[in-house]
């Protein structure tokens, strides 16, 4: 179980870009992909979510599918994101890669959309199945032709950390030698109003770790990496490591987060464990940092008890919403830039510290030296997960 | 993989499987045999639980109990369609009060990882809690995960594995529309024979309790587990046997296997193949005539072919052709749904 895991490729679509080259130039311009909503047809009108401003018809002609296509929105962002990780790594050859996919709703954009037409109606029947997460991973895989390990991990809003480590997990025990990971999920009126009605979506831009934050908006996005074992990585330019990785259940509450973040602290240590580090070791943390009263608090518990002295520290949902299950692989991509261009992205909307823990997260965008990044994603159901990223392996 | 303790929930009872009294039905989709859920589960629970969380929950319980754990290490959970009753009553209520006066109780157990989340609760289990959700290969993402915490942890003694997936009461029905599920009249015993397209469909859990070392309390193996997300009819033969190589076994060597007919004409003929040419001579039975088809309804499969090896005994209404069995030793399951998503599962009697 020693085989190390390289990351030879990276794609990502999200509300601050179409690309790895437009989310970087976001990122170190403190540019933030927050906005009203005009593709999402709801009708919370002001509020503020991390929007890809191209409609569906706009995606489908970007990747020449033709009108009967069954891809959902996830299905569509997805797509990209990936063609992008894979030109990255410069893969051709499909026939012996996995494929694990996290997605928290999945095709629901359709369902919601055609729900009370199936009936009546046969022109969209063929996205009935499309409410089912496998689907919109079905799609994605079939356009490249990934036909073999293909599954979806649906964990809520750690779901694409999972399929990193996974992933991981795969190339390590020698089952697999190349495994594309990650996730995608678009906005839908579905879960728009779920958190609404949870009373934790905020009004304003998220402000993560402040204590004024005002809870969560959401965002849609897709991030894939290409994950291979060293021995096929040898030749390739290599993006960082996967080194560490844990996932523990909080087993406290369905939704809520544990007063001092058992899961998350279990988490990290399980993290820190696989890769063999020291908490000190690490240089930046990307944190789930939702900007929910309930997380921050949460969250920030867990780091202190993890970490003695705290390493530099922000949420990048500052910039482009909660993203749900592609969460955790945007923020596997932001971990990998901070490390590739050794620089700390800050984390917007702060201004005072939560009283209780007073963690002072990175507020401009910062040089540093970077070896390794943690990241943390967190779900419904009590799921928590921690991700090491390593500039060698 | 060692199977200590295990417990299934269908649209048929153990008693009846052994016994020869399995039931037909009459329409394309049929519920889950009713269990007494308040044995399990606190009665201000149970109220708030849909059907996939009270399955989930008392199979797991169950299967805990038979292998005396209390705790185990890691939960990993497959469920192909996950909350669909919590997922359309939110949904509904969404498009009904169009958008306003929502409740988020719901939509917070609506997510796909609902089950798994509300058994680490409930047993305060604060372990590794995976959910997979990739069609028919579900539950099987699930095995290889367990299979893949045995092999690099040496602290992970046993690991909670299981399926589950509910009927809903839109949802499911929209399956008639788009040619999942057979139409006109139906007699769920013959649609094996059936010369349409579409099947039937049920719900049900079926969850293991696995250790990596053989306990006292251990009946059978899971020896491997492979998903495809594609395969040609012509590459599939080839596949089953490598697959079968690879744990030292030839096609003949096997005493039964588990085919997953679902009377569907347009895709059974991935099993009629198999039943024609290299498991000729092997016991075939098939189920889904007697509990649906369904997404995770190979851990059903799973519990089959664990009982059978566990019992030395052959439900002889599952068979699919005369062979006899005294005592069978290796079992193979092979599914597949709509032609996609195929699985291959070996078992193997201690």
């Amino acid at each position: 179980m020693s085989r190390s895991v390289a990351v030879t490729g990276m794609g990502i679509f999200s509300a601050i870009g179409k690309d790895l080259e437009e989310n970087h130039s976001s990122l170190i311009h403190g540019k933030h992909g927050l906005s009203t909503p005009e593709i999402l047809e709801t009708t919370h009108q002001k509020l503020p979510i991390g929007e890809i401003k191209a409609t569906n018809i706009d995606l489908a002609k970007n990747l020449n599918l033709d009108e009967s296509h069954a891809f959902t929105r996830a299905a569509l962002l997805g797509t990209i994101a990936l063609k992008e990780a894979v030109k990255n790594a410069k893969i051709k050859d499909f026939t012996n890669i996995g494929f694990v996919n996290g997605t928290s709703v999945g095709g629901m954009d359709m369902t919601e959309r055609f729900y009370r037409e199936y009936e009546n109606d046969a022109t969209n029947r063929r996205f009935i199945q499309a409410q089912h997460p496998g689907f919109t991973t079905e799609q994605i895989a079939s356009y490249f032709g990934i036909n073999n390990y293909v599954t979806t991990i649906s964990t809520a809003c750690s779901s694409a950390a999972n399929a990193i480590m996974m992933g991981a997990r795969l190339i390590k025990s020698g089952r697999l030698d190349r495994v594309i990971v990650g996730g995608t999920d678009c906005l839908s009126r579905f879960t728009l109003n779920g958190f609404n009605s949870l009373m934790i979506y905020s009004e304003d831009f998220p402000k993560p770790f402040d204590a004024e934050r005002k809870g969560l908006n959401l965002g849609e996005a897709a991030a894939y990496l290409v994950l291979e074992s060293a021995e096929l990585a040898e030749n390739k330019e290599v993006l960082g490591y996967v080194s560490g990785y844990g996932n523990a259940n909080d087993a406290f509450h369905q939704t809520a987060s544990s007063e001092n973040g058992e899961g998350a602290y279990l988490a990290m240590q399980k993290a820190l464990k696989t890769a063999r580090f020291n908490p000190h070791q690490i240089d930046y943390i990307n944190a789930h940092g939702t900007a929910t009263q309930n997380n921050d608090l949460s969250e920030s518990r867990a780091l202190i008890r993890t970490f003695k002295e705290m390493p530099a520290l922000s949420s990048t949902k500052s910039f482009t919403g909660h993203t749900l299950a592609a969460a955790g692989g945007i923020e596997a991509v932001f971990s990998l830039l901070a490390i590739k261009h050794q620089q700390i992205y800050p984390n917007l909307n702060f201004n005072s510290v939560i009283n209780e823990t007073k963690l002072e997260p990175v507020t401009e965008l910062k040089s540093a030296k970077i070896d390794h990044v943690l990241s943390n994603s967190f779900g419904f159901g009590g799921n928590c997960t921690s991700l090491i990223f390593s500039k060698n392996g | 993989m060692y199977i200590n303790g295990m417990a299934s929930i269908a649209a048929q009872t153990e008693e009846d499987l052994f016994a020869g009294n399995l039931k037909s039905f009459q329409q394309n989709i049929f519920p889950a045999t009713i269990v007494n859920y308040k044995e399990y589960i606190k009665p201000m629970m149970l109220r708030r639980m849909s059907k996939a969380i009270k399955m989930g929950l008392v199979a797991a319980k169950q299967a805990l109990n038979e292998a005396g754990v209390e705790v185990p290490d890691s939960i990993i959970v497959g469920t192909g369609e996950g909350c669909k009753q919590d997922t359309e009553k939110f949904l509904e209520n969404i498009l009904d009060e169009n958008e306003s006066f929502l409740t988020p109780t719901a939509f917070i157990q609506s997510t796909h990882n609902t089950v798994g989340g509300q058994i680490a609760l409930d047993l305060k289990c604060t372990g590794y809690n995976m959910t997979y959700t990739q069609n028919s290969v579900s539950f099987e993402s699930a095995l290889i995960d367990a299979k893949l915490q045995f092999a690099e942890d040496p602290d992970t003694r046993c690991v909670l594995v299981g399926g589950v997936d509910e009927l809903a009461k839109t949802s499911t029905p929209f399956y008639n529309l788009d040619g999942q599920l057979k139409a006109g009249e139906i007699n769920t015993a013959e649609i094996l024979q059936s010369e349409s397209g579409g099947t039937i469909t049920s719900e049900g859990a079926a969850f293991f309790l696995l250790s990596e070392i053989r306990t006292q309390d251990s009946f059978a193996e899971i020896s491997d587990c492979m998903i495809y997300r594609e395969i040609s009819e012509e590459k599939l033969e080839e596949e089953i046997s490598w697959f079968l190589k690879k744990n030292d076994l030839k096609p003949e060597d096997l005493d039964a296997v588990i085919l997953g007919n679902n009377g569907d004409k347009r895709f059974d003929h991935y099993y009629h193949q198999l039943q024609d040419t290299i498991f000729k001579n092997t016991l075939q039975l098939g189920y889904k005539n007697w509990v649906g088809d369904y997404n995770t309804v190979t851990a059903y499969s799973c519990w089959l072919g664990a009982e059978i090896l566990k019992r030395n005994e052959i439900p002889q209404q599952l068979k699919l052709n005369n062979l006899e069995v005294k005592q069978p030793k290796s079992i193979l399951i092979y599914n597949q749904y709509l032609g996609k998503n195929h699985s291959l599962t070996l078992l193997r009697s201690l």
